[in-house]
Protein backbone atom coordinates (compact mmCIF):
# COMPACT_ATOMS: atom_id res chain seq x y z
CA UNK A 1 0.00 0.00 0.00
CA UNK A 2 1.28 3.68 -0.78
CA UNK A 3 0.35 7.00 0.45
CA UNK A 4 1.10 10.31 -0.64
CA UNK A 5 2.45 13.16 0.81
CA UNK A 6 3.80 16.12 -0.20
CA UNK A 7 5.38 18.24 2.40
CA UNK A 8 6.89 21.80 2.15
CA UNK A 9 10.01 21.94 4.45
CA UNK A 10 10.10 26.08 5.33
CA UNK A 11 13.66 26.85 6.80
CA UNK A 12 12.54 26.57 10.88
CA UNK A 13 13.16 22.64 10.17
CA UNK A 14 16.53 23.35 9.68
CA UNK A 15 17.32 24.63 12.49
CA UNK A 16 16.78 21.69 14.96
CA UNK A 17 16.34 22.51 18.44
CA UNK A 18 15.36 19.95 21.32
CA UNK A 19 14.84 19.60 24.69
CA UNK A 20 16.54 16.78 26.68
CA UNK A 21 13.23 14.13 26.19
CA UNK A 22 12.22 14.69 22.44
CA UNK A 23 16.16 14.70 22.04
CA UNK A 24 16.01 11.47 23.90
CA UNK A 25 13.48 10.23 21.41
CA UNK A 26 15.17 11.26 18.28
CA UNK A 27 18.34 9.17 19.38
CA UNK A 28 16.51 6.67 20.44
CA UNK A 29 17.91 6.20 23.82
CA UNK A 30 16.34 7.04 27.47
CA UNK A 31 16.97 10.11 28.86
CA UNK A 32 19.51 9.09 31.33
CA UNK A 33 22.03 7.93 28.43
CA UNK A 34 21.74 11.53 27.35
CA UNK A 35 22.47 12.90 30.98
CA UNK A 36 25.71 10.26 31.12
CA UNK A 37 26.70 11.76 27.50
CA UNK A 38 26.69 15.10 29.21
CA UNK A 39 27.64 13.93 31.97
CA UNK A 40 30.49 12.28 30.47
CA UNK A 41 31.53 15.37 28.04
CA UNK A 42 30.55 13.26 24.76
CA UNK A 43 27.80 15.80 23.89
CA UNK A 44 27.84 19.57 25.22
CA UNK A 45 23.85 20.73 25.17
CA UNK A 46 23.68 24.65 23.88
CA UNK A 47 22.10 25.91 26.66
CA UNK A 48 20.69 25.62 30.47
CA UNK A 49 18.03 23.98 30.76
CA UNK A 50 19.49 21.67 27.73
CA UNK A 51 18.74 22.66 24.38
CA UNK A 52 20.41 20.09 21.51
CA UNK A 53 20.73 20.46 17.94
CA UNK A 54 20.83 18.76 14.71
CA UNK A 55 24.55 17.49 14.72
CA UNK A 56 23.89 16.72 18.68
CA UNK A 57 21.49 13.88 17.12
CA UNK A 58 23.99 12.55 14.53
CA UNK A 59 26.60 12.44 17.23
CA UNK A 60 24.28 10.78 19.59
CA UNK A 61 23.25 8.15 17.07
CA UNK A 62 27.23 7.30 15.44
CA UNK A 63 27.49 6.69 19.55
CA UNK A 64 24.69 4.07 19.68
CA UNK A 65 25.99 2.40 16.69
CA UNK A 66 29.74 1.79 17.50
CA UNK A 67 28.15 1.23 20.92
CA UNK A 68 26.05 -1.89 19.91
CA UNK A 69 28.89 -2.82 16.82
CA UNK A 70 31.79 -2.67 18.71
CA UNK A 71 31.30 -3.63 22.38
CA UNK A 72 32.61 -0.91 23.25
CA UNK A 73 32.41 1.28 26.32
CA UNK A 74 31.79 4.21 26.43
CA UNK A 75 35.42 5.99 26.85
CA UNK A 76 36.73 3.34 23.92
CA UNK A 77 33.83 4.81 22.05
CA UNK A 78 34.49 8.68 22.85
CA UNK A 79 38.50 8.10 21.88
CA UNK A 80 36.74 6.68 18.23
CA UNK A 81 34.71 9.50 18.30
CA UNK A 82 37.75 12.10 18.32
CA UNK A 83 39.77 10.38 15.61
CA UNK A 84 36.48 10.19 13.45
CA UNK A 85 35.64 13.68 13.82
CA UNK A 86 39.49 14.31 12.77
CA UNK A 87 39.18 11.86 10.07
CA UNK A 88 36.10 14.07 9.01
CA UNK A 89 38.18 17.82 9.45
CA UNK A 90 41.46 16.17 7.70
CA UNK A 91 38.52 15.05 4.66
CA UNK A 92 37.21 18.39 4.31
CA UNK A 93 40.21 19.70 4.39
CA UNK A 94 41.68 17.75 1.40
CA UNK A 95 38.24 18.38 -0.48
CA UNK A 96 38.72 21.84 0.01
CA UNK A 97 41.93 21.85 -1.79
CA UNK A 98 40.57 19.40 -4.36
CA UNK A 99 42.67 16.60 -3.57
CA UNK A 100 39.59 14.46 -2.70
CA UNK A 101 36.18 13.74 -4.51
CA UNK B 1 11.01 -14.05 -0.89
CA UNK B 2 14.35 -15.09 -1.33
CA UNK B 3 16.41 -17.06 0.82
CA UNK B 4 19.31 -15.23 2.87
CA UNK B 5 22.46 -17.54 3.45
CA UNK B 6 23.75 -16.10 6.50
CA UNK B 7 26.85 -18.11 6.72
CA UNK B 8 27.99 -16.84 3.58
CA UNK B 9 27.20 -12.90 4.56
CA UNK B 10 29.61 -13.39 7.89
CA UNK B 11 32.02 -15.62 5.43
CA UNK B 12 31.89 -18.72 7.72
CA UNK B 13 30.74 -22.49 7.73
CA UNK B 14 27.73 -23.77 8.39
CA UNK B 15 29.52 -25.53 11.31
CA UNK B 16 31.41 -22.48 12.35
CA UNK B 17 31.95 -22.38 16.38
CA UNK B 18 30.00 -19.93 18.46
CA UNK B 19 33.53 -18.00 18.83
CA UNK B 20 34.06 -17.96 14.70
CA UNK B 21 30.89 -16.75 14.40
CA UNK B 22 32.02 -13.54 16.51
CA UNK B 23 35.08 -13.01 15.29
CA UNK B 24 33.89 -13.28 11.93
CA UNK B 25 31.23 -10.55 12.69
CA UNK B 26 33.83 -8.30 14.63
CA UNK B 27 35.92 -8.41 11.51
CA UNK B 28 33.52 -7.26 9.08
CA UNK B 29 32.12 -4.68 11.31
CA UNK B 30 35.13 -3.18 11.55
CA UNK B 31 35.30 -2.94 7.67
CA UNK B 32 31.96 -2.11 6.60
CA UNK B 33 30.56 0.03 9.54
CA UNK B 34 29.50 3.18 8.37
CA UNK B 35 30.81 5.42 10.29
CA UNK B 36 34.38 4.33 9.57
CA UNK B 37 33.34 3.37 5.72
CA UNK B 38 32.53 5.75 3.34
CA UNK B 39 31.26 3.80 1.04
CA UNK B 40 27.55 4.87 -0.33
CA UNK B 41 26.62 1.26 0.50
CA UNK B 42 28.58 0.76 3.75
CA UNK B 43 24.92 1.37 5.62
CA UNK B 44 23.50 -1.07 3.46
CA UNK B 45 25.87 -4.15 3.78
CA UNK B 46 26.41 -3.38 7.78
CA UNK B 47 22.70 -3.95 7.61
CA UNK B 48 23.09 -7.39 6.33
CA UNK B 49 26.00 -8.05 8.40
CA UNK B 50 23.91 -7.45 11.99
CA UNK B 51 20.85 -9.06 10.71
CA UNK B 52 23.13 -12.09 9.95
CA UNK B 53 24.97 -11.70 13.07
CA UNK B 54 21.45 -11.44 15.51
CA UNK B 55 20.47 -14.93 13.95
CA UNK B 56 23.69 -16.81 14.10
CA UNK B 57 24.51 -15.69 17.40
CA UNK B 58 21.56 -16.88 19.46
CA UNK B 59 21.14 -20.65 19.58
CA UNK B 60 17.62 -20.40 19.32
CA UNK B 61 17.42 -18.56 16.13
CA UNK B 62 20.53 -20.85 14.45
CA UNK B 63 18.73 -23.78 15.32
CA UNK B 64 15.55 -22.67 13.62
CA UNK B 65 17.72 -21.47 10.78
CA UNK B 66 19.31 -23.98 10.07
CA UNK B 67 16.19 -26.35 9.97
CA UNK B 68 14.79 -24.03 7.39
CA UNK B 69 18.05 -23.78 5.71
CA UNK B 70 18.92 -27.11 4.86
CA UNK B 71 19.93 -27.66 1.43
CA UNK B 72 19.21 -23.81 0.34
CA UNK B 73 21.37 -21.23 -1.28
CA UNK B 74 21.12 -17.38 -0.86
CA UNK B 75 18.93 -15.92 -3.64
CA UNK B 76 16.63 -18.83 -3.65
CA UNK B 77 12.79 -18.65 -3.89
CA UNK B 78 12.10 -18.62 -0.17
CA UNK B 79 8.13 -19.59 1.37
CA UNK B 80 7.80 -20.62 5.24
CA UNK B 81 7.04 -23.98 5.98
CA UNK B 82 3.31 -23.71 6.79
CA UNK B 83 3.62 -25.49 10.14
CA UNK B 84 6.16 -22.36 10.60
CA UNK B 85 6.83 -21.17 14.17
CA UNK B 86 5.22 -24.16 16.14
CA UNK B 87 8.37 -25.75 18.68
CA UNK B 88 10.05 -22.43 18.73
CA UNK B 89 9.61 -20.00 21.32
CA UNK B 90 11.87 -16.65 20.67
CA UNK B 91 12.42 -14.33 23.50
CA UNK B 92 13.96 -11.64 21.44
CA UNK B 93 17.18 -9.83 21.39
CA UNK B 94 17.60 -7.44 23.23
CA UNK B 95 15.45 -4.04 21.81
CA UNK B 96 17.36 -0.85 21.72
CA UNK B 97 15.07 1.14 19.79
CA UNK B 98 17.27 2.04 16.82
CA UNK B 99 15.87 2.31 14.14
CA UNK B 100 18.64 1.33 11.79
CA UNK B 101 18.32 -1.97 12.69
CA UNK B 102 15.79 -2.64 10.01
CA UNK B 103 15.02 -6.17 8.73
CA UNK B 104 14.64 -8.25 5.79
CA UNK B 105 11.58 -9.78 4.60
CA UNK B 106 13.11 -12.79 4.99
CA UNK B 107 14.21 -11.72 8.85
CA UNK B 108 10.38 -10.82 9.60
CA UNK B 109 8.66 -14.19 8.30
CA UNK B 110 10.85 -16.31 10.19
CA UNK B 111 11.14 -14.17 13.66
CA UNK B 112 8.83 -11.77 13.34
CA UNK B 113 9.97 -8.06 14.59
CA UNK B 114 9.03 -9.05 18.47
CA UNK B 115 12.15 -6.72 19.54
CA UNK B 116 12.32 -3.39 17.67
CA UNK B 117 9.57 -0.91 16.61
CA UNK B 118 6.62 -0.53 18.89
CA UNK B 119 7.98 -0.69 21.84
CA UNK B 120 6.33 2.26 24.08
CA UNK B 121 9.18 4.24 25.87
CA UNK B 122 10.34 2.90 29.19
CA UNK B 123 10.11 6.60 31.15
CA UNK B 124 6.04 6.63 29.43
CA UNK B 125 5.54 3.30 30.76
CA UNK B 126 7.31 3.62 34.26
CA UNK B 127 4.79 6.51 34.94
CA UNK B 128 1.79 4.62 34.40
CA UNK B 129 0.78 6.57 31.06
CA UNK B 130 -0.72 4.27 28.91
CA UNK B 131 -0.13 5.89 25.38
CA UNK B 132 3.38 7.06 24.16
CA UNK B 133 4.60 9.17 21.16
CA UNK B 134 5.70 7.06 17.63
CA UNK B 135 9.33 6.46 17.19
CA UNK B 136 11.25 8.89 15.09
CA UNK B 137 12.60 7.66 12.28
CA UNK B 138 15.53 8.58 10.37
CA UNK B 139 16.61 8.42 6.92
CA UNK B 140 18.86 10.32 4.31
CA UNK B 141 18.71 12.27 1.12
CA UNK B 142 20.90 13.57 -1.04
CA UNK B 143 20.81 16.27 -2.64
CA UNK B 144 23.64 18.66 -5.99
CA UNK B 145 25.49 21.63 -5.15
CA UNK B 146 22.77 23.08 -7.36
CA UNK B 147 19.66 22.08 -4.90
CA UNK B 148 21.74 23.33 -2.03
CA UNK B 149 21.40 26.62 -3.24
CA UNK B 150 18.05 27.00 -5.20
CA UNK B 151 16.03 24.40 -3.34
CA UNK B 152 15.11 20.81 -4.50
CA UNK B 153 11.84 18.78 -4.62
CA UNK B 154 12.74 14.89 -3.35
CA UNK B 155 10.64 12.01 -3.77
CA UNK B 156 11.43 9.53 -0.68
CA UNK B 157 10.31 6.39 -0.15
CA UNK B 158 9.91 5.47 3.59
CA UNK B 159 9.02 1.59 4.57
CA UNK B 160 7.98 1.45 7.90
CA UNK B 161 6.35 -1.62 10.07
CA UNK B 162 2.80 -1.48 11.43
CA UNK B 163 1.01 -3.10 13.34
CA UNK B 164 -2.88 -4.24 12.12
CA UNK B 165 -5.86 -4.79 14.55
CA UNK B 166 -5.02 -8.72 15.15
CA UNK B 167 -1.53 -7.59 16.26
CA UNK B 168 0.50 -9.17 13.15
CA UNK B 169 3.18 -6.86 11.24
CA UNK B 170 2.59 -5.05 8.16
CA UNK B 171 5.56 -3.28 6.04
CA UNK B 172 3.72 -0.15 5.55
CA UNK B 173 5.28 1.89 2.29
CA UNK B 174 4.66 5.61 2.05
CA UNK B 175 6.50 8.09 -0.39
CA UNK B 176 6.87 11.48 1.13
CA UNK B 177 7.75 14.49 -1.38
CA UNK B 178 9.64 17.18 0.49
CA UNK B 179 10.45 20.51 -0.51
CA UNK B 180 14.04 21.56 0.81
CA UNK B 181 14.56 25.16 1.02
CA UNK B 182 17.88 26.48 -0.01
CA UNK B 183 20.85 27.03 2.21
CA UNK B 184 20.98 23.59 3.29
CA UNK B 185 24.02 22.14 4.57
CA UNK B 186 25.77 18.84 4.50
CA UNK B 187 25.06 16.85 7.47
CA UNK B 188 22.24 19.24 8.18
CA UNK B 189 19.00 17.20 10.26
CA UNK B 190 15.49 18.38 8.95
CA UNK B 191 12.93 17.64 11.22
CA UNK B 192 9.79 17.09 9.84
CA UNK B 193 7.29 16.89 12.68
CA UNK B 194 4.39 14.22 12.75
CA UNK B 195 6.19 11.88 10.35
CA UNK B 196 7.62 9.59 11.94
CA UNK B 197 6.02 6.19 13.47
CA UNK B 198 2.47 6.53 14.58
CA UNK B 199 1.88 7.02 18.09
CA UNK B 200 0.50 4.13 20.30
CA UNK B 201 -2.61 4.15 22.01
CA UNK B 202 -3.95 7.26 21.15
CA UNK B 203 -0.21 8.86 21.54
CA UNK B 204 0.77 11.88 18.86
CA UNK B 205 3.29 10.63 15.96
CA UNK B 206 6.81 10.19 16.29
CA UNK B 207 9.25 12.70 14.18
CA UNK B 208 10.67 12.13 10.51
CA UNK B 209 14.39 13.11 10.33
CA UNK B 210 16.25 13.94 7.61
CA UNK B 211 19.93 14.02 7.38
CA UNK B 212 21.39 15.99 4.07
CA UNK B 213 23.77 14.55 2.23
CA UNK B 214 25.88 16.77 -0.76
CA UNK B 215 26.45 14.73 -4.21
CA UNK B 216 30.22 15.27 -4.76
CA UNK B 217 30.50 18.02 -7.90
CA UNK B 218 33.22 18.16 -10.53
CA UNK B 219 33.68 21.52 -9.88
CA UNK B 220 32.52 22.72 -6.61
CA UNK B 221 33.69 22.11 -3.41
CA UNK B 222 31.94 22.84 -0.22
CA UNK B 223 32.55 22.99 3.02
CA UNK B 224 29.90 23.63 5.19
CA UNK B 225 28.91 26.71 4.20
CA UNK B 226 31.76 28.04 2.15
CA UNK B 227 32.03 26.74 -1.51
CA UNK B 228 35.53 26.25 -3.04
CA UNK B 229 36.11 26.47 -7.16
CA UNK B 230 39.44 26.33 -8.82
CA UNK B 231 39.79 29.19 -11.24
CA UNK B 232 41.96 28.79 -13.92
CA UNK B 233 44.36 32.00 -15.27
CA UNK B 234 46.62 32.45 -17.55
CA UNK B 235 50.31 33.96 -16.19
CA UNK B 236 49.83 37.25 -17.56
CA UNK B 237 45.83 37.40 -15.98
CA UNK B 238 47.71 36.58 -12.60
CA UNK B 239 50.90 39.25 -13.38
CA UNK B 240 49.15 41.65 -14.54
CA UNK B 241 45.89 41.44 -12.96
CA UNK B 242 42.39 40.88 -15.10
CA UNK B 243 38.89 41.21 -14.98
CA UNK B 244 37.71 37.39 -15.37
CA UNK B 245 34.91 35.45 -15.15
CA UNK B 246 33.38 32.87 -12.53
CA UNK B 247 31.39 30.00 -12.74
CA UNK B 248 29.32 29.90 -9.51
CA UNK B 249 26.15 27.82 -8.74
CA UNK B 250 23.72 30.50 -9.19
CA UNK B 251 25.30 32.03 -12.63
CA UNK B 252 28.56 33.27 -13.89
CA UNK B 253 30.21 35.91 -11.92
CA UNK B 254 32.83 38.77 -12.63
CA UNK B 255 36.00 38.78 -10.46
CA UNK B 256 39.10 41.28 -10.18
CA UNK B 257 42.49 39.29 -10.11
CA UNK B 258 44.43 41.61 -8.65
CA UNK B 259 47.93 42.55 -10.35
CA UNK B 260 50.66 39.86 -8.61
CA UNK B 261 48.81 37.15 -7.98
CA UNK B 262 50.50 33.52 -7.81
CA UNK B 263 48.87 30.24 -8.06
CA UNK B 264 47.33 28.93 -4.94
CA UNK B 265 45.68 32.42 -3.85
CA UNK B 266 42.31 32.43 -2.83
CA UNK B 267 39.89 35.66 -3.79
CA UNK B 268 36.97 35.35 -1.25
CA UNK B 269 33.48 36.20 -2.94
CA UNK B 270 31.59 37.12 -0.02
CA UNK B 271 28.07 35.82 0.57
CA UNK B 272 28.24 34.38 -2.87
CA UNK B 273 28.46 30.59 -0.65
CA UNK B 274 25.42 28.46 0.50
CA UNK B 275 22.24 30.98 0.55
CA UNK B 276 21.40 30.40 4.55
CA UNK B 277 20.88 32.86 7.16
CA UNK B 278 24.50 33.70 7.33
CA UNK B 279 25.59 33.04 4.11
CA UNK B 280 28.92 31.47 3.26
CA UNK B 281 31.78 32.85 1.00
CA UNK B 282 32.25 31.63 -2.43
CA UNK B 283 36.25 30.98 -2.88
CA UNK B 284 37.73 31.33 -6.57
CA UNK B 285 41.68 29.69 -5.97
CA UNK B 286 43.37 30.40 -8.74
CA UNK B 287 45.47 28.03 -11.07
CA UNK B 288 47.87 29.34 -13.20
CA UNK B 289 47.56 27.39 -16.45
CA UNK B 290 51.38 27.96 -18.80
CA UNK B 291 50.35 28.21 -22.46
CA UNK B 292 51.93 25.38 -24.21
CA UNK B 293 55.25 26.25 -26.14
CA UNK B 294 54.03 24.09 -28.88
CA UNK B 295 54.49 26.67 -32.08
CA UNK B 296 57.82 28.41 -32.77
CA UNK B 297 56.27 32.04 -31.99
CA UNK B 298 55.32 30.72 -28.50
CA UNK B 299 58.61 29.17 -27.97
CA UNK B 300 60.25 32.02 -29.21
CA UNK B 301 58.00 34.42 -26.31
CA UNK B 302 59.16 32.01 -23.58
CA UNK B 303 63.10 32.40 -24.55
CA UNK B 304 62.31 36.13 -24.57
CA UNK B 305 61.15 36.30 -21.23
CA UNK B 306 63.77 33.94 -20.38
CA UNK B 307 66.48 36.11 -21.65
CA UNK B 308 64.57 39.38 -20.23
CA UNK B 309 63.62 38.52 -17.00
CA UNK B 310 66.23 37.81 -14.58
CA UNK B 311 63.84 35.26 -12.88
CA UNK B 312 65.11 32.86 -10.34
CA UNK B 313 62.05 30.09 -10.00
CA UNK B 314 64.23 29.04 -7.04
CA UNK B 315 64.91 31.73 -5.35
CA UNK B 316 62.91 30.38 -1.84
CA UNK B 317 65.34 27.35 -1.78
CA UNK B 318 67.98 29.56 -0.60
CA UNK B 319 71.77 29.08 -1.39
CA UNK B 320 72.74 25.81 -0.16
CA UNK B 321 71.86 24.59 -3.49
Amino acid sequence: MSRDFAIHVDATALEVELETEAFARACGVDVDFVALLVEEDLVRPAATPWRFGGADLARVRRIRRLQRDFDANLQTVAVMIDLLDEIDRLRSTLRREGRAP
Amino acid sequence: MEFKDYYKVLGVERTASDDDVKKAFRRLARKHHPDLNKAADAAERMQEINEAYEVLRDPQRRAAYDQVGQGRRGGERFDPPPDWGSGFEFSGGPGDGFDAERHSDFFETLFGSVHRGGRPRAHAASRGLESAQGQDHHARVTITVEDAFAGATRRITLQSPELDAQGHVHLRQRELQVTIPKGVRAGQQIRLAGQGAPGLAGGPPGDLYLEVHLEPHARYRVDGRDVYVTLPVAPWEAALGAVVEVPTPTGTLQVNVPAGSQGGRKLRLKGRGLPCAEPGDLYAELQVVLPPADSEKAQALYRQMARDMAFDARASLGDER
